[in-house]
């Protein structure tokens, strides 16, 4: 499989026309079910977090509208990427990792880059949207490591050091960028990415387990050389001790737990949770809408929620295992670690068990650039699957 | 190659699965295992509440007459949240209702500043409940005042007027009885602290006015009711977000007391008159109490303090003036179960029980010579003279001091003398024990003395307690004494010296002092009220009650409380049988005669004891006339005392006939039972009806004792 080739024609793009029923009988339905009903649960969820936002509402129903546009875009970016012809993919990856990676710098630049809750990660766009251009580079990254990890003389060969320390340095580049953003959240999604990637890809363990000690050793390092700055220090260690400051990012975690925990078996039911609709827990549509969820659907609509990203994680790793090359298989891999991890710092944080680090939950938080880039994550999914799927007679 | 890809694969499968698992765990350990924690925090967060309590239960008396009422006058409030909605945060609002009421405006914003926030005013100015509470600025406002401020809303936004329920005292017969009803005070904060954090309706709240003294105190519980209470549901700005339910009020239940209205303002009048008899005799007479008791069950009919207080005054709160005043008064503390005193020659029951227990010979002869000498000690007949060789009978009519030296020496001598230890028999004082002295009545009333019998125990028991101080003080005491008053300090010294050594000393002058009722005994005029119920009615003592049902607010009976026995005296039927033999004679020909002189004593037999105790530092002895009758059929039992009120027959004596003739309607010789204070003669044992609407069925016309 050496088809890293740009020549492909327009008609190589997408898959022949004529294959279109088999593409539909083909697709991982369970894991379109279950990616649509995260998402559908997260509008309910977003909409009743937004009610008690607007104070007083022209249109109480705005966030909601704009939350579904947004929805309605990513499900055509996910259709979109799980056509896409994969040699063409494999050849513009380095076009969308240069890109992608460029555009994080675009939030340095004066008027065009937004400062929110401490961290300079969001571009300005006209009409009050708004794009994070670091949920785009970890795809970006995903794509750009798998290229260079699949890129093998033999099939059954094992990465040369030089590709994975390659493939290391395409991480590197936009996490420092993030780091200096201080999204400390994205920092640690894009590492342990790379672990992922590298490890799946069958590089020698000592790259495994150099790796392991070097992000252990790192965080020491960076919080030991105050590399990191208080207040990360404080977000990252204040779930464990959650009274210490009543007043902070404690407060925060706090509020959270006071919330979920009051859901009970059955919670209040939708629009009905004091502390959500007292507005009580901050920012609960996107980085603690999982309170929502515990406060107002209950232990077993939040447990739901939960299993449904589940179903999304085994259906992402059964893809990546049936995969029937490496490239597939990492592009897979990479996405099972990057939501994985994704959805247990954001729920985690709401449930006092991880740092607060202000990441989105993936297919219920709002934001746009974040459901676009889950949902161009399970159109990636369909085409490994779908691509390994017609490699099989 | 592709194995350990494989395998790589697997592991990050099942790391993903355990990710899953562990939020699984943990939403499970929040949301259901210590979820009531979480829910308890975030209704604190949220949840506020307004409170308007519930209207309080009457008091009625035996017959149904209310004593304790409501009245319901206009109050203004102000909800502070809605001024502080309006851009000049309601001066203007505030500005209009001042001019409206006629108050300077300053008054009604010192009144909504919350208590101990900054530029607030002490208690009562400044506002003591919640935030979220309307809170009132002014009370008993006119009808046409409140009709403003409804009919112009717009003006007054979050002002309101409504009715509010305070006590008042109908006073039927210009009863005052403030030390049986109490009166209601701000909730303390002992009184919060102690519920804990309870989340129930009926909890007591910061605003709450409870009951502090008497029955509002007793049954506070029935008496409140639960409040009407309406939860809002507010945001972090506390803004009210949505209002989650009203819970309605409960009206309080009706207390039935025991106490007549009549007979207690008539009982109250003769307590007055007696202390004013015990002044115009030149007695300094300061306090005094008097009791009137159903034998047959224990049922207190009427009890009265010297001095007494308007329990009015209570109403809308006392200022700090008037409260030191009722203080340094000595009003507020009720000498009917409170004070404790000598009970001096009524006690001789007692020691005449005790002497029928131990075989004396109740119809023999006893030598009643001037002075009785123990020892080197001569002890003199006080209140008596020298009689020769009488009956113990006539000694009880005579009050014959010497003859009881004489029994109590013979005990004392029999018990061991000096050397006896502390376990050794004391039949006078396990008598007084068995007749209820030196515990509490047990009353449904708070706050009472439990009193105290002088006994060979209780003198060793004292000087364990003591002998540290005595023997320290007979060392080096006194010294700031003995810079001006040598002598007196050295008497000091001298009798801490003797204390010291033998303080646990029962004495022979101990016991016979003891045996005339003076010495260490203390007792309260109730006690002694039921010592000669229990001899009236056969040997039973009965812990005795104010209160003899609970009824609830439409009408419906909810608690009927039975006589409960304490105790059974323990002397012989003997005994008793002598003892109420013996004791209408005092009122024919012994020292209860004078006050009687005209009294049908035929038809209506009384049973009396006087008694002139002398109490150690007062020149004047305390007045007592303790008594029941019918002595033939005996029905009530009446004890008054009078501290530093001089005789018993004298100063009390008068009082309690009055009584007597009140109660069984006599009119000079003429005996008319429907003349009794008493509708139909005697005191009702069933509870008066009240209405559905909580009216309740009390006697009409001159007998409701209201014009």
């Amino acid at each position: 499989m050496s088809l890293f080739s740009v020549t492909s024609s327009s008609d190589q793009r997408f898959l022949p026309s004529s294959r279109g029923g088999i593409y539909w009988r083909d697709l991982d339905w369970v894991l379109l079910a279950a990616a649509l009903a995260t998402t559908i649960m997260g509008a309910m969820l977003v909409w009743s977090a937004s009610l008690a936002d607007l104070a007083s509402p022209t249109d109480p129903q705005s966030y909601l509208k704009k939350h579904v546009v947004n929805i309605v875009l990513a499900l055509a970016l996910g259709y979109v990427a799980s056509r896409l012809d994969y040699r063409w993919l494999r050849a513009y990856t380095p076009v969308i990792y240069v890109i992608s990676t460029f555009s994080l710098l675009l939030v340095f630049v004066p008027g065009l880059g937004t400062k929110i809750a401490g961290a300079r990660a969001w571009i300005q766009l006209p009409g009050g949207f708004t794009i994070q251009p670091s949920e785009f580079v970890k795809i970006a990254v995903i794509l750009m490591m798998a290229v260079i990890l699949s890129e093998k003389d033999r099939a059954d060969q094992e990465p040369r050091d030089k590709d994975v320390m390659i493939a290391l340095g395409v991480a590197a580049l936009p996490l420092l960028i993030i780091l200096v953003q201080n999204d400390t959240g994205s920092v640690l999604i894009l590492g342990s990415v790379a672990l992922a990637l590298v490890a799946v890809s069958g590089a020698r363990t000592k790259w495994v387990i150099g790796l392991l000690l070097g992000s252990v050793v790192g965080v020491l390092l960076a919080i030991q050389f105050g590399l990191l700055k208080q207040y990360q220090v404080d977000r990252l260690t204040s779930f464990l001790n959650p009274t210490a400051d009543a007043s902070s990012i404690a407060y925060n975690s706090t509020q959270a737990r006071i919330a979920i925990g009051g859901g009970g078996w059955f919670g209040f039911g939708l629009f009905q949770g004091p502390q959500t609709q007292g507005r009580f827990v901050p920012v609960n549509e996107s980085d603690f809408v999982f309170t929502v969820a515990g406060e107002e659907l209950g232990f077993i609509g939040a447990g739901i929620l939960i299993i449904l990203l589940g179903i999304v994680l085994w259906r992402a790793i059964v893809i990546a295992m049936k995969a029937d090359d490496m490239y597939g298989r990492l592009v897979a891999t990479g996405i099972v670690a990057w939501l994985a991890f994704q959805m247990f710092e954001n729920i985690g944080m709401s449930l006092g068990i991880m740092p607060i680090t202000g990441v989105p939950l993936p297919f219920v938080s709002a934001g746009g650039t974040s459901m676009m880039a889950v949902w161009l994550a399970v159109g990636l999914l369909q085409n490994v699957r779908l691509h390994s799927q017609q490699q099989l007679p | 190659m592709r194995d350990r890809s494989m395998l790589r694969l697997m592991v990050l499968g099942v790391l993903v699965l355990s990710l899953v698992v562990t939020l699984f765990a943990r939403l499970l350990f929040i949301e259901i295992i210590s979820g009531d924690f979480y829910l308890n925090a975030s209704a604190n967060n949220s949840v506020r509440e307004i409170v308007r309590p519930a209207v309080r239960g009457l008091i009625l008396d035996q017959a149904g007459r209310p004593i304790v009422s409501n009245h319901t006058t206009l109050e203004v409030t102000v909800d502070r949240v809605t001024l502080g909605r309006a851009k000049d945060k309601g001066a203007a609002v505030i500005n209009r209702l001042a001019l409206l009421l006629n108050v300077p405006a300053s008054q009604i914003t010192d009144r909504l500043l919350t208590c101990g926030t900054e530029g607030a005013k002490p208690p009562p100015v400044c506002w003591n409940g919640s935030a979220y509470q309307p809170v009132p600025i002014a009370n008993g406002i006119d009808t046409q005042t409140a009709i403003n401020i409804m009919e112009r809303g717009t003006d007054f936004p979050g002002v309101s007027a409504q009715l509010h329920a305070n006590r008042t005292y109908p006073a039927p017969f210009g009863v005052n009885a403030a030390h049986i009803v109490g009166y209601l005070g701000p909730v303390t904060e002992s009184q919060l602290q102690a519920q804990g954090s309870t989340t129930e309706a009926d909890r007591l709240r910061r605003t709450d006015v409870v009951g502090r003294s008497g029955l509002e105190a007793q049954y506070d519980n029935a008496l409140r009711g639960k409040p009407e209470v309406t939860s809002l549901s507010i945001d972090t700005a506390g803004r009210v977000t949505n209002k989650i339910g009203t819970n309605a009020a409960t009206p309080g239940n009706y207390l039935v007391s025991t106490i007549d209205a009549h007979l207690q303002a008539l009982v109250e009048n003769q307590l007055v008159n007696a202390v004013q008899r015990a002044n115009s005799q030149g007695y300094p007479g300061k306090s005094g109490a008097v009791v009137v008791i159903d034998v047959k069950n224990g049922n207190v009919l009427a009890m009265a303090s010297y001095p007494t207080y308007d329990p009015s005054i209570w109403v809308g709160g006392v200022t700090t003036k008037q409260y030191e005043q009722l203080k340094n008064s000595e009003a507020l503390s009720s000498n009917a179960i409170q004070g404790t005193f000598a009970p001096g020659s009524t006690y001789k029951v007692i020691s005449t029980a005790a002497a029928a227990k131990d075989k004396f010979n109740l119809y023999g002869q006893y030598q009643c010579p001037n002075e009785y000498k123990a020892g080197n000690q001569t002890f003199r007949n006080y209140e008596s003279r020298g009689y020769g060789a009488i009956s113990l009978a006539r000694a009880l009519e005579v009050s014959c001091n010497t003859v009881f030296y004489g029994i109590a020496d013979k005990m004392w001598k029999q018990g061991g003398g000096l050397s006896a230890d502390r376990t050794a028999p004391d039949p006078i004082a396990n008598m007084a024990k068995s007749f209820g002295l030196g515990t509490k009545t047990g009353i449904d009333l708070p706050g009472e003395s439990s009193g105290r019998v002088a006994s060979r125990l209780f003198k060793a028991e004292n000087w364990d307690a003591k002998k540290d101080s005595w023997c320290a003080n007979a060392v080096d005491g006194y010294s700031e004494t003995r810079k001006t008053n040598p002598t007196l300090a050295n008497f000091y010294t001298a009798l801490d010296k003797e204390n010291c050594a033998d303080g646990f000393r029962w004495r022979e002058g101990d016991a016979l002092n003891a045996a005339i009722g003076q010495g260490d005994t203390a007792v309260t005029p109730l006690q002694m009220a039921m010592v000669y119920s229990a001899i009236a009615n056969g040997g039973t003592v009965y812990q005795p009650r104010v209160i003899k049902g609970i009824v609830g607010p439409q009408g419906n009976v909810l608690e009927e409380f039975k006589p409960v026995v304490k105790s059974k005296v323990a002397t012989t039927k003997a005994g008793i049988n002598f003892l109420q033999a013996s004791l209408p004679g005092v009122t024919v020909r012994g020292s209860g005669e004078t006050p009687f002189l005209g009294f049908p004593l035929t038809q209506i037999p009384v049973a009396s004891k006087t008694g002139s105790a002398q109490v150690t530092g007062n020149k004047v002895s305390t007045s007592w006339f303790a008594s029941y009758a019918p002595a033939n059929d005996p029905k009530y039992a009446i004890v008054m005392m009078v501290a530093e009120g001089g005789t018993g027959s004298g100063t009390s004596g008068p009082s309690v006939r009055k009584i007597y003739e009140a109660l069984f309607g006599v009119s000079g010789k003429t005996v008319d039972p429907t003349k009794s204070v008493l509708v139909g003669g005697t005191p009702k044992l069933d509870l008066p009806k009240v209405r559905p609407d909580g009216t309740p069925v009390a006697p009409k016309g001159k007998n409701s004792g209201v014009s």
